[in-house]
């Protein structure tokens, strides 16, 4: 028998699953939507139109960056649409356009594909930029309007419930009463839907919860980074707030604490593979963010805490490497002990 | 009924870790094998088996009749190779294996009368020594795709005690169907060689095992294992959950018995011996008729085939005998396999002949193939989830473009079978294998340079 064509010869398996790396972008791009809509509703069209600037930005430089080190590209991977709506979510809605971009071009030129492109950063490329803009421009970043101004009010410059119950623990009381007498602050029904000030894509704590859920039902993350990251922020300041539920409560939905860690601290690449790998990633995000807010001169320490533990993934991952299966515990050293003793 | 619900059947002391979940595609399930009438011509390579080559013991212009010796050799990792048809041997030269490797090969062009050898007859077993003869003389290898000789495999070391025997029907990759085919149609022998092999090696337990989606074969192996000739019921049957590799040696030893056999080491080092069902079938025809392995079936199914279905045929057909007997190819052939999806090889041509561990032929036409573009990890972990040896085969691919066989070796590259689950799980379509099968030679390499 002769074929029509050549026979295609290649390593085993011969079948592969449906998964892509376009179909996971993809969900996670579903999963970043609710966070999104929420946002139009909270901050108006701005939103979009900063949104569109980031992932415009940045799909430009990764067309760009690729082009021009002769690769190929990389647009259909659908990575460069992520980092763009991650880092517009990392700013206030007041931004400048032309910020915003330069905030793409380091993310995506600077951080992903001088190191390689997809895969290849150390750290995340949304957070860098954002690192990068709040050191470029501080008073830009920090400019931030009040949920619904977008209907008719001025631009403001208010302190951020974070800040807020940052002052009040120093001061020593962030009892429940004390935390229901402070009219400056939103209420945690407020809090839950977004009303407060923050960044485009951090303040709707619902948004971000469904947007965690569907990640979780098409299994493209698991829970423990996430659950171990909040979880550690909100013993410590259970610990902090001397007991205070609401403190806690505070804590957790405020800043960008959901936003990074449901979708920050769990990109693939700068996050550790496997469980035991996790747990400890997750844990020291949380004592770092915690530490951040509870003693360090910013308000907010998500960004600087997933990204020093970015830089250390390599070496969790080399401590938590998992033996091959059926290995034996080192028997003769234990045995060398024993007898020792 | 679901069978692990089922009266008398047990269930996985130990679930295996990772895996994946193939669809199985297991289209030829109710077709029972048909026998394929004598082809023309056989190629009888001399190596069929995981071992040392064969030597042809026979002349070109030879008469061979059925199951009679053509190869062999002095050396114990090894299985003669017996005529598959009754003819003359019209030439001895050389063959490509599919995995590229060119050993000898015996042809037979058949006169077409099946003649059966005049020297075969049924073997006197009456003791463990002359079983593992009589295993060794009947050419057996397993049958589930590796080939190790059986008779090695048997041949326990004094110092190792084996109390449980596991006879391996869990055919976990796609297609495949000829193992449950063999639990439907030939459950007596079945039965019959597990309490020889039980008895002539002294064994105490054993554990018919099946994936959980065959029910069929459990309604038929219950009767075995509940059978009243079993006094003291040392034959049990045991339903695993369906996820690939759960046919695998070692996974299989932790599912049956929940041991784990160490990196470099066999079943038999934890105790357990574990068998092919199609193998264990074998011997109990080949201790009543004295038969040799001439003739095997296997599944020939896949979406270029015209009419998929198990066939019996003598070994050393031509695959391109084998797939006008299916009724040929339909559509562009895209990949020709040998073996299941996802561990089989992948063929240039169909001029290759069917091997003794060979249980399937696919062809997949270009029109149904689904290639998942190659793009760079994302470290997203899934190899490292679906790793049933608990590798990061991420990190493998790493070290092994950069050669560093220090690393490799620490992280135990070798523990890894190819089963092919990682590069199945890769949304980026990295091929895996091939890099774990690069890491292996690096560390090999370094091995020998060593010394």
């Amino acid at each position: 028998m002769s074929f029509t064509k050549k026979l295609t010869v290649s390593a085993s398996p011969h079948v592969r699953s449906p998964e892509t790396t376009t179909g996971i972008m993809l969900d996670v791009i579903i999963a970043l939507i609710p966070a999104l809509a929420a946002s139009v509703w909270l901050f108006g069209p701005r939103t979009l139109l900063v949104t569109a600037t980031t992932i415009l930005t940045c799909m430009l430089s990764e067309f760009l960056s690729r082009k021009i080190m002769k690769r190929s590209g990389t647009l259909g991977d659908l990575s460069a649409i992520v980092t763009g709506i991650l880092l517009a979510f990392n700013l206030p809605a007041t931004i400048p356009l032309w910020v915003a971009a330069i905030g793409g071009v380091v993310a995506i030129v600077v951080v992903k594909q001088f190191f390689g492109g997809i895969g290849q950063n150390f750290v995340n490329p949304a957070l860098v930029g954002r690192i990068v803009l709040m050191a470029s421009f501080p008073t830009m970043m920090s400019t931030w309007v009040q949920p619904f101004a977008w209907r008719g009010a001025q631009a403001v410059t208010t302190a951020s419930p974070l800040a807020s119950i940052t002052s009040m623990l120093a001061t020593g009381d962030v009892s429940a009463a004390a935390l229901s007498t402070n009219t400056a602050l939103p209420s945690l029904w407020q809090m839950l839907i977004g009303q407060r000030q923050g960044c485009l894509g951090e303040v709707c704590a619902v948004a971000l919860l469904l947007g965690f859920a569907y990640l979780l039902i098409r299994r493209v993350i698991t829970p423990t980074i996430p659950l171990t990251y909040i979880g550690t922020v909100a013993v410590i300041m259970l610990i902090a707030g001397k007991g205070s539920l609401p403190f806690v409560a505070y804590e957790v939905l405020g800043g960008g604490l959901l936003l990074g860690a449901i979708f920050m601290a769990t990109d693939y690449t700068t996050s550790p593979i496997n469980f035991k790998g996790k747990l400890i990633y997750g844990i020291g995000c949380g004592i770092l963010t915690a530490l951040i807010r509870l003693f360090g001169s910013l308000p907010e320490g998500v960004s600087f805490s997933i990204i020093i533990m970015n830089i250390l993934v390599p070496h969790i991952e080399r401590l938590t490497t998992p033996k091959p299966f059926g290995s034996v515990k080192e028997p003769k050293k234990r045995q060398e002990k024993e007898a020792k003793v | 009924m679901k069978p692990e619900k089922m009266k008398g059947v047990l269930t996985a002391v130990r679930k295996p870790r990772g895996g994946v979940s193939v669809s199985h595609n297991k289209n030829t399930a109710e077709m029972e094998p048909v026998r394929m009438p004598s082809p023309e011509r056989v190629v009888l390579p001399m190596q069929q088996h995981i071992g040392v080559p064969c030597v042809p013991v026979v002349k070109v212009g030879d008469t061979v009749a059925v199951g009679q010796v053509v190869g062999d050799s002095d050396k114990f990792i090894s299985a003669p190779i017996h005529a598959s048809i009754s003819g003359k041997v019209s030439a001895i030269g050389e063959c490509t294996l599919p995995s590229g490797t060119r050993v000898q090969s015996v042809t037979i062009d058949s006169d077409g009368e099946m003649r059966l050898y005049e020297g075969v007859k049924p073997p006197k077993v009456n003791n463990r020594e002359a079983f593992l003869r009589a295993v060794r003389a009947s050419g057996l290898v397993g049958m589930g795709g590796a080939g190790f000789p059986t008779h090695a495999k048997l041949r326990i070391p004094p110092d190792k005690h084996i109390d449980t025997l596991i006879v391996n029907a869990a055919e976990c990759e796609p297609y495949i169907t000829v193992d449950y085919r063999e639990c439907i149609d030939n459950s007596w022998d079945i039965m019959s060689g597990l309490f020889t092999i039980r008895e002539l090696l002294g064994i105490d337990n054993v554990i018919i095992a099946v994936e959980d989606n065959k029910p069929a074969a459990f309604d038929v192996l219950s009767r075995i294992a509940n059978n009243s000739n079993d006094v003291g019921n040392h034959v049990k049957l045991m339903a695993l959950k369906s996820i690939y590799p759960q046919g695998a040696e070692k996974m299989m030893v932790q599912s049956a018995t929940g041991r784990r056999v160490p990196p470099g080491k066999l079943p038999a080092d934890v105790g357990c011996i574990v068998m092919n069902v199609g193998s264990v079938a074998f011997i109990s025809r080949y201790l009543k008729s004295g038969k040799p392995f001439v003739s095997r079936s296997i599944t020939v199914d896949g979406s270029a085939i015209a009419e998929p279905k198990n066939i019996r045929l003598p070994i050393g057909t031509a695959i391109a005998d084998v797939v006008d007997f299916c009724g040929g190819y339909q559509g562009e052939v895209y990949k020709l396999l040998m073996g299941g999806p996802m561990m089989g090889l992948a063929l240039a041509d169909d001029s290759l002949p069917i091997l003794k561990q060979n249980n399937a032929i696919l062809a997949f036409a270009s029109n149904s193939y689904h290639i998942k573009k190659e793009r760079a990890c994302i470290r997203c972990g899934r190899c490292v989830q679906v790793c049933p040896m608990s590798l990061m085969p991420t990190l493998i691919e790493r070290y092994a473009r950069v050669k560093d066989a220090a690393s490799l070796s620490r992280i135990g590259v070798n523990v890894c079978m190819e089963c092919g689950s990682c590069a199945y799980a890769c949304p980026s379509g990295r091929p895996l294998v091939q890099y774990m099968r690069l890491a292996k030679s690096v560390v090999r390499e370094a091995g020998e340079q060593k010394k």
